[in-house]
């Protein structure tokens, strides 16, 4: 057997205080798609920084190509062909297609740069992958999956030997995700090999060959994706067998009255939405990206103009031209963007916490630190969000604390229908399940919740019902057993008039208790 | 670059305004129209405009320059220095105020990229200092007593054209080929754009912002020669409050003060508004102090619609 591309033997990494990497052992063959899996904090992202370049390793040999280096420079690894494609994309927007492919490396002519080779090179890159997509388009034009694209097009054009892909499909839709995989298996027969790390295991199982468990800093298992059942992947990655990855739902009464009814909303992109929400329920939204989900909430919360549609909340028509508006009415939105739309990362997990709600504390014309401080500790009690201090900036807090500390803003202030967006997008499984537990406690104290969500399980899972959208409308409603995979899927795609299967009701009429 | 989106809807938009101001004008101030009366704006704002330049390339990167001002008026009295009470060539003199300007556009540019200072503090900082130069220079008293050829700098005429005209028009012809056709300038555009991904993608951030300040420096020490020949006279408070009126010209002409996007053909126009609109103006005898209100009230109109149409593009 050849020897493999890459070799990591006993490479260690500490930080102050932390053994981020613990004498790790890991190799990658030639064309080979290896997953990287594990809680976030269990070494993944240390391992990738020093494959990059981005930081040394303290001990150990890196084998590449039977090379061995006790280290890179982040230029030193772009030479040897290591890229990678994080999760925050690295782009210019206001640069074309082609300048970004080619940034730092442009072609030059005379001194000049040579655009027209430039462009010709990268349409080349981009036909090669199997893309069609004009060069000259400025990438902040570009939706995420595009942006992505070109990204991938970047290492490619770097003669790329092993890319490294971080959660690479969190912002796609499921048709996205198809073309991506796609994508990843044509880079594999021309002899790239990928490091693919994902928290969505069922991914997995598409497109790697092998797959290794990381825990605590170090490599648990090594498994041929064959051997890699998922419960066993889970239990690998959580240290302890975890028996569902959904907390068990919790009923609807079948009494409960609708407290959100939205009808006939319309907007640029979307054409006659109606949506019902009663109360203690998990609604799901459910579509392709591009299909208006987010659209249709960023109208209810009137974070949007809409030009047409009403809004009621316990059967009183309510008017909802600002966030501002929507919050005084008790429907709040936790955003896709937590960094940049939720949180105020550079202030602490108490002013965060209050931010909206100061009237609340305030006595005379100061704030009540006192009773502030009350609220904060009990919240970060009852959520259990793991800080150091309330006084703790966010910025430190893992993704799915930071989740939380918007989730007891929202509690502070007493909203009764709460809607989170792709609410557990780059947060671990261990992490998930909490929050999934912390929405069917909300929904047990009778808060009403939408979700939307791009992944499909999730939606399945802790969803009481479910509409599935496709081109700015309502295409139907799932309720309870009938929400499956199949189902939605077919909803989600765009086959015109064919929406009549069992458990789908094609309008919005009807909506059945459960 | 040429693109197919090359002449884009604000551009248009903001060219579209400068033709409103010039047919205002030519109906309410008579004699705005005539030949004379046009290269004399051009000749006004060509000062201006060659500092613009380079406050364009600092705040396509995502900073800004208030030293630029303090700049002309430390290079136009260092030379002024250098010519009167040094007795040096006309030539050197100018020369070594020019540089000068480009030395303090280092200084600002270490104090940014290795110390790590806001150019807002940074170019504050070193305005107020140079500011302070300009009087240790001239002791407080304007210079006099230039030979006459150093005139043709500032007064002089090739044709009908005005000499800082022509400096004017090359400087911005330059500085476009630079950004737009040079890997210097693109990576000045990325820098702006997302500076994260630029370190990425292995650029020396550092270097180019020290370059982005010292080009700054470089044009505005040369925009104070021209000045100086303009007036003869090295005043020491030559190109006081520049700095606001070379920023209001850079954002008019579409430069985004965050950096990345924005072109010298849009702050060109800028700087020809600006110009029209004080000669339509003085022209019209408007009250001085009325003039600074409609000034300002431009600016704050020709943003705000700036903002808006980004809003309803997106």
């Amino acid at each position: 057997m050849p020897a493999p591309l890459l070799e990591l033997k006993s490479v260690s990494k500490s930080w102050p205080g932390v053994r981020a990497l613990d004498k790790i052992d890991f190799s990658l063959e030639r064309g080979e798609v290896h997953a990287l899996v594990g809680e976030n904090g269990a070494g993944k992202s240390t391992m990738i920084k020093i494959l990059t370049g981005a930081i040394h390793a303290d001990e150990g040999q890196i084998i590449l190509d039977g090379q061995s280096y006790a280290g890179f420079s982040i230029k030193q690894a772009q030479n040897l062909g290591i890229g990678a494609i994080y999760q925050e994309l690295n782009l210019i927007p206001n640069l074309s297609i082609a300048e970004n492919i080619f940034f730092g490396r442009e072609f030059r002519k005379h001194g000049l740069v040579d655009f027209a080779r430039m462009h010709a090179e990268a349409g080349t890159i981009l036909a090669r992958m199997g893309f069609k997509l004009d060069t000259r388009a400025r990438v902040g034009s570009l939706g995420t999956a595009w942006e992505q694209v070109v990204e991938i097009a970047m290492a490619v054009s770097k003669n790329i030997r092993i890319l490294i892909m971080d959660e690479p499909t969190a912002p796609l839709s499921t048709d996205e995700v198809t073309k991506l995989f796609e994508l990843i298996r044509r880079l594999k027969t021309e002899g790239v090999s990928i490091i693919y790390i994902s928290h969505r295991l069922e991914e997995l199982y598409e497109i790697c060959d092998r797959v290794t468990v990381f825990r605590d800093g170090t490599r648990i298992e090594t498994l041929p994706i064959g051997e890699a059942e998922k419960g066993r992947l889970i239990s690998l990655m959580v240290g302890r067998p975890l028996l569902n990855q959904y907390p068990p739902r919790i009923p609807v009464p079948s009494a409960s009255p609708t407290i959100l009814e939205a009808e006939g909303l319309r907007s640029g992109k979307l054409k006659d939405v109606s949506l019902k929400l009663r109360r203690g329920e998990i609604l799901g939204l459910a579509g392709l990206v591009g299909a208006g989900r987010t659209e249709v909430v960023r109208a209810i919360y009137g974070a949007d103009r809409r030009s047409g549609g009403r809004v009621r909340k316990n059967g009183k028509e309510i008017s909802i031209a600002s966030p501002l508006d929507a919050i005084r009415q008790g429907i709040v939105l936790l955003p896709e963007e937590r960094k940049s739309q939720g949180l105020f990362l550079n202030l602490s997990v108490s002013d965060n916490m209050v931010f909206p709600n100061l009237r609340k504390y305030r006595r005379l014309a100061m704030l009540n630190a006192k009773s502030i401080r009350q609220d904060v500790l009990g919240m970060i009690d009852s959520l259990r969000i793991k800080t150091s201090s309330e006084r703790n900036r966010v910025l430190f807090l893992s993704g799915g604390n930071q989740q939380k500390v918007i989730i007891a803003r929202w509690m502070l202030m007493e909203a009764d229908v709460i809607i989170f967006d792709e609410p557990t997008r780059g947060i671990d499984v261990g992490a998930k399940f909490e929050i999934y537990t912390l929405m069917n406690k909300l929904k047990s104290e009778g808060k009403s919740l939408i979700v939307i969500s791009s992944d499909m399980q999730e939606l399945i899972g802790i969803s009481d019902r479910l509409y599935v959208m496709c081109n700015g409308r309502m295409k139907g409603e799932l309720v309870g057993q009938d929400i499956d995979q199949e189902r939605i899927l077919r909803l989600a795609a765009d086959f015109s008039d064919e929406t009549d299967g069992p458990g789908v009701s094609g309008s919005m009429e009807g909506v059945a208790a459960r | 670059m040429k693109s197919k989106n090359s002449i884009d809807m604000k551009e248009f938009a903001l060219f579209f305004f400068f033709l409103l101001l010039c047919v205002f004008f030519s109906i309410f101030a008579s004699g705005f129209l005539r030949p004379t009366n046009l290269l004399n704006v051009a000749r006004q704002v060509s000062i201006i405009g060659i500092v613009s330049v380079g406050m364009t390339i600092v705040i396509l990167t995502g900073g800004i320059d208030l030293s630029v001002g303090a700049i002309v008026g430390v290079a136009a009295t260092g030379a002024a220095f250098l010519m009167i009470n040094l007795k040096l060539p006309i030539a050197l003199s100018a020369v070594i105020g020019i540089l000068l300007g480009g030395a303090i556009g280092l200084l600002n540019g270490i104090m940014v990229a290795k110390f790590n200072i806001p150019p807002l503090i940074t170019t504050l900082a070193t305005m107020t200092s140079f500011r302070g130069v300009s009087y240790i220079i001239t002791k407080g008293i304007p210079i006099y007593g230039f030979d006459d050829s150093f005139a043709i700098l500032g007064q002089g005429y090739v044709g009908p054209i005005p000499i800082p005209v022509i400096i004017m028009l090359a400087v911005f012809l330059l500085g476009s080929l630079m950004l737009g056709r040079t890997r210097f300038g693109r990576h000045v555009y990325g820098l702006g754009g997302n500076e994260e991904a630029a370190r990425l993608a292995g650029l020396d951030i550092g270097k180019i912002k020290l370059m982005v300040f010292a080009i700054s420096g470089l044009l505005a020490g040369f925009a104070g020669i021209v000045l100086l020949s303009r007036l003869m006279t090295g005043a020491p408070t030559l190109g006081t409050g520049f700095e606001m009126d070379v920023i209001t010209a850079v954002v008019l002409g579409g430069v985004s003060i965050a950096g990345g996007e924005g072109k010298l053909r849009g702050v060109i126009i800028g700087v020809l508004i600006m110009g029209v609109l004080s000669n339509g103006m003085i022209i019209m005898s408007l009250d001085e102090n009325y003039q600074w209100l409609v000034r300002g009230f431009v600016l704050a109109l020709a943003v705000g619609f700036d903002r808006n149409s980004k809003r309803t593009r997106n």
